[in-house]
């Protein structure tokens, strides 16, 4: 009797360990695996990210080579480790042999580390903008379609100083690679024409209270350059409302994106007038951009404009969808033609032309931009002037870039 | 020794004779269960199960023999993977002193296990609810600081590039090898566990959980025997780390977040604290919900669905996975289920 009570235990323990792997896979279909923030502090990010990789499938008709695309969705939190665990499920466990993402800067880096180990699966990057996760020690097999994080600042420094005249900037961001980098295009430029950035404060990512923060910033700043992402940035931004802060602003790429303006509250008030740079400018008149704003605003609970996270999952689905049409669905080499073909892919995008570098890095047009209210009173990125195909190095000469350092807290310094 | 055990303080006289059935034929299903499962089925969800099985156990003995609830296992196992970072090798040009793995291994644990200690000789003045929020302090204190800082933990991105090591010509972290040496440490630890709770000193501990004035009457030294207790369950959780950081071949403040905290919680509650098999079927089921939910429900929703058969699983037995087989056995024990005339 206890022995057969123990049987059908050890028994219902084994088959539940096992059913579950019996899975099948279809030949007339192909698997595409997309790694976003579906949790944590970045999830309104994932989520456009997400609706920017379904337009891409949709624009193409939902076949790559022939195929037919079954996406399979993994969620991470921005933590590497959790972008690594779900990035191994999607390969170990569904079988994808192509997967897009993941979304944020740590991430990417950690994703790029894991690609070395699954030399026969093409990785393309989601949203993430580290600089070092294809600039030093990259992977064979991850491209990035998308700019990095100091790339997007381009044009934003020299603006700051010359346009806007500020002198003294203090700098408020995330405490991890992807501010470092924004904040190294950002000084890149500024440091260069003159200007000083006298206090920088890096905060843990979803930080909810900023009172510390904003007590310690210097009074004799003419700005503040705020690099901070999602909730982070609606938290900040409206505590510095409230504490009678009145230093104008200068915007990381994410920090006036449509996730955060589309925000309710009082932000808004904070923000308008506030310059910043990135690869999407939301009043870009060029008919590319127009189309590809109808096709996302199709998506369920769309923003008025597709955000950065939408524009760079578009491109890099996009990406992955033409390399796989190129090779006609076909990976069982590894995807070494697959790969092949997408280091050597050029393409217009509704952002201009984007093409890669030895890297697997994109070279693309950037958008100089500034806050202002549209017609119907939605908050909108101006176009103030586009800067026309940017490269990693942010046309520095490679060696002479390299030597600066990788990014970190204190690399650069302009005090 | 039977998976029904209500009561683990109850000594059994024959307790070697009686290992028997059900301990064989689990033994025995897991040996196999490489046989039949896809890498990703043993390392993923069995290897997983198993490393969060051991630092769920960590805390069992402490919740479940001592009365002392904790939520800083995590922190501890991640105090252990840390160390393997710092004093092993990594690729992250951040210290890695590169010493070999059979010392630094050991030495991770002791690490945990003296760290471990150490939190517990703070929590043990204090009792139940307090308990847990010193415990969930350190844990989140840990959490920032070494998300923070850059000097000895690498602050948010952590540290990458951690390799099992590689003796007797295998590779510990191919799939097969890294199952076995995961069955190896947490059967270890459950027989240990075992063990230990019928030893003097376990009945000892359970003795002050049930009432800490009377043993001090007697002459015991309550806060030394708690105190010990600690120590043996960072012993525990220093070992399931360092299979942790081996898993994942990276560490970062991410591991030791306080979602992985209350994670652990979950799994000791989900699985039963009143046995140490409790925390094990708490981790694979937890471990399963929380990697096939998003293709259950999609992207949007997932996290509510596990939370909602969190929710049922303590709402139905409120003692966890162990509470239901209790529920069960009468129901199982009819006649038409015993075997032969």
């Amino acid at each position: 009797m206890r022995l057969h009570r123990r049987s059908l235990l050890a028994l219902a323990l084994a088959t539940g360990l096992t059913a579950p792997s019996l899975a099948l896979a279809q030949d007339d279909t192909i698997k595409i695996g997309l790694l976003a923030t579906f949790e944590g502090p970045f999830t309104v990010l994932g989520e456009d990210g997400e609706r920017g990789a379904l337009t891409a499938i949709e624009e193409l008709g939902g076949t790559a080579g022939g195929k037919k695309i079954e996406i399979v969705k993994g969620s991470s939190d921005a933590s590497p480790d959790s972008a690594v665990r779900a990035a191994r499920k999607l390969v170990e466990q569904d079988g994808v042999k192509v997967l897009v993402g993941p979304l944020s800067g740590d991430e990417g880096i950690a994703v790029k580390d894991y690609a070395k180990t699954q030399p026969g699966v093409t990785f393309l990057n989601g949203a993430s903008a580290a600089q070092d996760t294809t600039f030093r020690d990259p992977a064979e097999n991850f491209f990035r379609f998308g700019t990095d994080g100091a790339q997007w600042m381009a044009g934003l420094g020299t603006y700051a100083f010359n346009d806007k005249g500020y002198k003294n900037v203090a700098v408020v961001a995330e405490d991890y690679s992807f501010p470092y980098t924004q904040v190294f295009g950002f000084m890149a430029e500024f440091c260069k024409a003159g200007g000083k950035v006298p206090s920088k404060s890096w905060v843990p990512i979803g930080n909810k209270d900023y009172s510390s923060v904003i007590a310690a910033l210097p009074d004799d700043v003419d700005a503040i350059y705020v690099a901070l992402g999602g909730a982070d940035a609606v938290n900040f931004l409206s505590q510095y409302q409230q504490s009678g802060g009145s230093a104008p602003l200068i915007g990381g790429s994410i920090t006036v994106d449509q996730t955060v303006l589309t925000s309710q509250g009082k932000t808004r008030d904070v923000l308008i007038g506030t310059p910043a740079a990135g690869p999407t400018a939301d009043t870009n008149d060029a008919p590319a951009w127009l189309a590809f704003t109808e096709a996302y605003k199709k998506q369920p609970n769309a923003f008025p404009s597709p955000s950065l996270f939408a524009h760079a999952y578009y491109i890099n689905m996009k990406a992955a969808i033409l390399g796989l049409n190129e090779v006609k669905g076909d990976v069982s080499d590894g995807g070494a033609n697959l790969r092949a073909a997408l280091s050597k892919l050029s393409f217009d995008t509704p952002t201009g032309k984007v093409s890669l570098d030895k890297n697997r890095n994109a070279v693309a047009d950037i958008y100089l931009t500034e806050v202002v209210e549209g017609p119907d009173g939605n908050l909108l990125n101006k176009l103030i002037k586009v800067v026309p195909q940017v490269n990693q190095t942010l046309g520095i000469d490679e060696a002479e870039f390299k030597a600066l350092g990788a990014v970190s807290r204190d690399n650069p310094s302009c005090e | 020794m039977s998976l029904v055990a209500t009561t683990p303080a109850t000594a059994r006289p024959a307790f070697l004779g009686k290992v028997g059935a059900g301990h064989i034929l689990l033994a025995a299903a897991l040996i196999f269960y490489p046989a039949v499962a896809t890498d990703f089925f043993l390392t993923q969800i069995g290897g997983y199960s198993l490393i969060f099985g051991m630092i769920g156990l960590s805390l069992m003995i402490l919740a479940g023999y001592g009365g002392m609830v904790s939520l800083a296992q995590i922190t501890i196992a991640g105090i252990a993977g840390y160390a393997v970072a710092i004093f092993g090798l990594n690729n992250s040009n951040v210290h890695g002193f590169g010493w070999p793995w059979w010392i630094v291994a050991p030495f991770a644990m002791l690490l945990a296990a003296t760290a471990s200690a150490l939190i517990g000789w703070i929590a043990v003045r204090t009792e139940g609810i307090y308990t847990i929020m010193i415990t969930l302090a350190i844990a989140t204190a840990a959490f920032y600081f070494a998300q923070q800082n850059y000097m000895i933990f690498n602050g948010f991105p952590g540290f990458n590039g951690l390799r099992a090591p590689e003796f007797w010509g295998v590779y510990w972290r191919d799939p097969v090898p890294f199952y076995y040496l995961c069955l190896g440490c947490a059967a270890l630890a459950y027989a240990a566990v075992l063990y230990c709770s019928r030893s003097t000193f376990g009945l000892t501990l359970q003795a002050i959980r049930d009432n800490p004035r009377r043993m001090r009457a007697i002459g015991y030294h309550v806060t030394a025997h708690k105190v010990f207790a600690w120590f043996v369950s960072g012993l525990i959780a220093g070992l399931a780390g360092v299979l942790l950081i081996w898993f994942n071949g990276r560490v970062s403040s991410g591991t030791i977040n306080v979602a992985a905290a209350i994670n652990v919680l979950v799994i000791a509650v989900i699985g039963g604290l009143k046995h140490p098999i409790g925390p094990f079927l708490g981790a694979v089921v937890v471990v399963l919900m929380q990697t096939f939910a998003i293709d259950i429900v999609g992207a949007e929703r997932f996290n509510t669905l596990i939370g909602l058969v969190f929710l049922v699983i303590v709402f139905v037995s409120p003692d966890g996975i162990l509470g239901l087989w209790e529920r069960l056995k009468p129901h199982l024990a009819q006649d038409s289920l015993r075997p032969g005339p």
